[in-house]
């Protein structure tokens, strides 16, 4: 997925001179062939990432279209202050990239669990908060970030959904892809936890239980649409995602049913519960521990089927 | 209008506009009144016809609470028409208590939150020097505000990327929000340490209009800082050294004394 959204971003730079990509000194091996090429548009600002919002505040208010990266909660809670008062307020095109979403560097401990960046970015007006699931994915969600005005967040994961028809639907900002079609239950989800949805789908179908599988890779601005055609048509929703329950994704689904009035017969949401996790593990044991892999999200829909 | 006269309308216009609007942090606003009008008098460049003249140079005030300030002295230039500034704090106004560049022309960056003017006048100044330009950035801080270690990275960044288009000013009245500087968290030997992170430093009487001058036409190939000390309250007798006009609105007796100090300036 980084490497998906670096072709892009080499890309972007090389056809526009006023794009600059401005890292918090994480990275290492990544930016070689974008510094080397595009010295110009390349900073490595250091460990400092108030600053780094600062500068590139400074350079979108004069024309820049600045993309930041850094890792994990870096570039998002540290300078939150920043992000809101400054590219915010003043509606300026700057791209704010994660990498390592939810427990992406689950081995290195809750300060590198993204895990309540999605409620906290999608909190701030005007933010567009992104949650690929797949290269395709993470590579056009750049691409057009790039090219609309406005604060974009970038959540970029370890892992990512593999062997789909990549082109089944095509990738735009707030309209989420229906990865595999069903007609019972919609798992509606975001990032490469979509993969573990898609296995469960999979699983289900065996149990002659058909669901729907969307990555709803836009948070911010949420798929209406989407959201009221599974409502309509289905017979329950359950969201997936791996990071915080409380104002996640799952929530910003309610949202959508609350402004409408129209809700699903049954829904469930699964993500991380309201705490910290303090022991430490691959992402996929993670999962485990917290109750949102491919077992839970099968035992969640048979839950849902009996009642 | 020479710059003392400027100075003298900017400081009777935010009072007027405090006593309107019931608003607070007077003593700020007083204290780098003489900084704004060496900027907009005979330092910067700029048209207030045309706000965004790419050329200009750009004008930061990181100390938001100033605010007052900078609406008065964009309108004594010009920018927009001074029957405005009285809407300053009014219910439904732009004009808010921290600074904002929402449809209020000349302003470059709202501010309000201490410590995020110096890292946006970075970047913009870096922009100057990655596109060949030749305007400079201006950017007044407070002396308080220098604990917000955000500006540290920033006067580190600068001194890396050697932004010569770059001018700090530091409104150095000595005083913060509860106590003074010294006794708050210290800042000195705050020359010595902006000089050691790259920087040149001169340090004056921040209400000389002379000296003033004088520094901001340093030349130096590295950002320039000037260390303005500066009386919180400047002009009004009753108000000057004393931490509680950072919040007080004068008002009646008060108001009148106020204005007629000024005037008698």
């Amino acid at each position: 997925m980084r490497d998906a959204m670096m072709k892009a971003l080499f890309e972007l730079a090389n056809d526009n001179k006023d794009l600059v990509l401005i890292t918090g000194d994480l990275g290492f091996g990544l930016f070689e062939g974008f510094s080397e090429k595009l010295p110009s548009q390349f900073i490595n600002i250091g460990i400092a990432e108030q600053n780094m919002i600062g500068v590139a505040t400074g350079l979108a208010l004069e024309g820049k279209t600045v993309f930041v990266y850094s890792i994990g909660n870096f570039p998002t809670l540290r300078c939150l202050e920043q992000i809101r008062n400054d590219a915010c307020y003043h509606d300026l095109n700057i791209n704010i990239i994660c990498m390592g979403a939810g427990f992406s560097y689950g081995a290195l401990g809750m300060s590198h669990h993204a895990t309540e960046d999605i409620a906290i970015m999608r909190a701030l007006p005007g933010v567009t908060v992104i949650s690929p699931s797949t290269e395709y994915e993470a590579y056009s969600s750049t691409i057009n970030l790039s090219k609309q005005a406005g604060v974009g967040y970038l959540r970029l994961d370890k892992s990512k959904v593999e062997n789909i028809n990549e082109k089944v639907e095509r990738f735009k900002i707030g309209k989420g892809r229906v990865l595999l079609d069903g007609s019972d239950y919609a798992i509606i989800a975001c990032g490469g936890i979509v993969n573990e949805a898609i296995s469960a789908a999979h699983e289900l179908n065996n149990k002659n239980i058909s669901c729907k599988v969307i990555s709803m890779h836009t948070i911010k601005p949420m798929d209406n649409a989407l959201i009221h055609n599974c409502v309509k048509n289905l017979k329950g929703i359950i969201s997936l995602e791996e990071g915080n329950i409380t104002g996640g994704m799952g929530s910003a689904i309610l949202e959508v049913c609350l402004n409408t009035g129209k809700f699903p017969l049954k829904m469930k949401m699964l993500g991380i519960k309201d705490e910290y996790i303090s022991i430490v593990g691959s992402q996929k044991y993670l999962r485990d521990s917290v109750g949102i892999s491919k077992k839970f999200i099968v035992d969640a829909i048979l839950e849902m089927d009996r009642l | 209008m020479n710059t003392q006269d400027l100075a003298k309308n900017i400081r009777i216009d935010a009072i007027n506009m405090v006593n309107k609007g019931g608003s607070s942090h007077i003593g700020s606003v007083l204290s780098i009144v003489d900084i704004l009008a060496v900027l907009y008098g005979v330092i910067m460049n700029y048209d207030s016809e045309n706000p965004k003249l790419e050329s200009r140079d750009r004008f930061i005030l990181s100390k938001g609470h100033a605010g007052a300030g900078v609406y008065a002295v964009l309108a004594e230039v010009g920018f927009f028409n001074k029957s405005e500034l009285l809407n300053h704090c009014q219910n439904g106004s732009k004009f808010s208590g921290h600074v904002s560049h929402k449809d209020v022309p000349g302003v470059e960056l709202s501010t309000g939150a201490l410590g995020h003017g110096l890292p946006v006048s970075v970047g913009m100044a870096l922009r100057a020097k990655l596109d060949n330009l030749n305007y400079k950035v201006f950017v007044v801080l407070g002396d308080g505000e220098l604990d917000e270690g955000s500006n540290w990275e920033a006067f580190m960044f600068a001194a890396h990327k050697k932004l010569n288009n770059l001018c700090v000013i530091i409104d150095r009245n000595n005083l913060q929000s509860m106590d003074t500087t010294e006794n708050t968290l210290a800042l000195e030997p705050l020359a010595d340490k902006i000089q050691a992170f790259g920087w040149k430093v001169q340090e004056v009487d921040g209400h000389d209009h002379v000296a003033l001058n004088k520094a901001l036409n340093t030349s130096s190939s590295t950002p320039l800082c000037i260390i303005a000390n500066t009386i919180k309250g400047k002009g009004v007798s009753y108000m000057e050294n004393s931490i509680e006009w950072h919040y007080k609105t004068p008002k009646d007796n008060q108001f009148k004394q106020a204005i007629s100090e000024l005037e008698a300036l």
